[in-house]
């Protein structure tokens, strides 16, 4: 290697060491054990998932727990073309945002099992986890969604949640 | 979290990187005289442009004109146990360059004489220096 230095390469990496508040630390000791958790808003009747504290629309305190299913609707999603760094996933691929059934809030996760050019809002998926022993206090643990087979969801069921 | 910042060097400090990987430690002379380790990129006097073919080779040896003690390394430090930082101006330079220095803490001061370890592989990296270690004496 003779060529000159014209470039490069510095890493910058940061740990997190972070904190959950009760109603966080409730949802990741669930997931951990394989089930998604949310809590529903006593004003609005909206269910949230991940839950935080409180409603951030109503300001009151979340209280009831939920669970929630396996099964959701793919309410909007994005095909990733462009490379980037530290890239886990074979492009191109696609990165959905699911409502759950059974809450009022869409979590973003990868979508398999369908080419991206068949991907549609409204779809129906349904959650598919990480083996058991690889279970650990994280969504990461919902390896992907993939379709079920279902009549896609109506868009005026799920505008709101766009 | 780890993000890759990827930097492009301009024509010095490619220079200097250049150097480091032939196993050479390369400074600027700037207008009054003086020569600057690393070099700039302009000179700090005149504010002239560094022409990187007028980069000068200086010692592999120096003097410690400075140092502090790291008692808790991070993550992509040099080393992993509690070392010391050093500023050493080179033998041929007037201004000293930061580094590790590998000496136990109390045979560190300031004046003591210190030499470059060279990495095992060099790359074009700040990291081609190992590390400053104490000339035996
Ligand atoms: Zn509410």
């Amino acid at each position: 290697m003779t060529e000159p230095i014209t470039g490069i390469v510095t890493p910058i990496r940061l740990d997190y060491r972070y904190t959950p508040g009760a109603s966080t630390s409730q949802f990741l000791r669930s997931i951990k054990e394989g089930k998604l958790v949310g809590r529903r808003c006593p004003r609005c009747s909206k269910v949230y998932l991940p839950p935080r504290g409180g409603c951030p629309m109503c300001g009151v305190e979340f209280a009831e727990e939920v669970a929630i299913k396996n099964t959701g609707t793919m309410v909007t999603f994005a095909v990733v073309n462009v490379n980037f760094a530290n890239r886990a996933v074979d492009l191109p691929y696609v990165t959905a945002e699911v409502a759950f059934d059974g809450t009022d809030t869409t979590t973003m996760v990868l979508l398999k099992g369908v080419a991206p050019e068949e991907a549609r809002m409204g779809m129906r998926v349904k959650a598919h986890w990480l083996p058991e022993s690889e279970w650990d206090y994280s969504l990461v643990n919902i390896d992907y969604v993939e379709p079920i087979d279902e009549p896609d969801a109506d868009f005026e069921s799920f505008k709101e949640l766009l | 979290m780890e993000f890759a910042y990827t930097r492009s060097t301009g024509p010095v400090v490619g220079a200097f990187l250049t150097g480091l990987r032939d196993r050479k430690v390369l400074g600027a002379k700037d207008s009054t005289g003086r020569t600057v380790v690393p070099p700039p990129e302009y000179d700090a006097s005149s504010a002239a442009p560094i022409e990187a073919s007028t980069l000068v080779e200086v010692g592999q040896e120096g003097t410690v004109t400075s140092w502090s003690w790291n008692p808790v390394p991070r993550l992509g430090n040099p080393f992993d146990v509690p070392f010391a930082w050093a500023l050493v101006r080179l033998d041929g330079a007037d201004t000293s360059l930061l580094h590790a220095l590998d000496a136990p803490r109390d045979t560190i001061t300031t004046g003591m004489r210190v030499k470059v370890r060279w990495a095992a592989e060099t790359v074009g990296f700040i990291n081609d220096i190992a590390c400053f270690e104490p000339v035996a004496s």
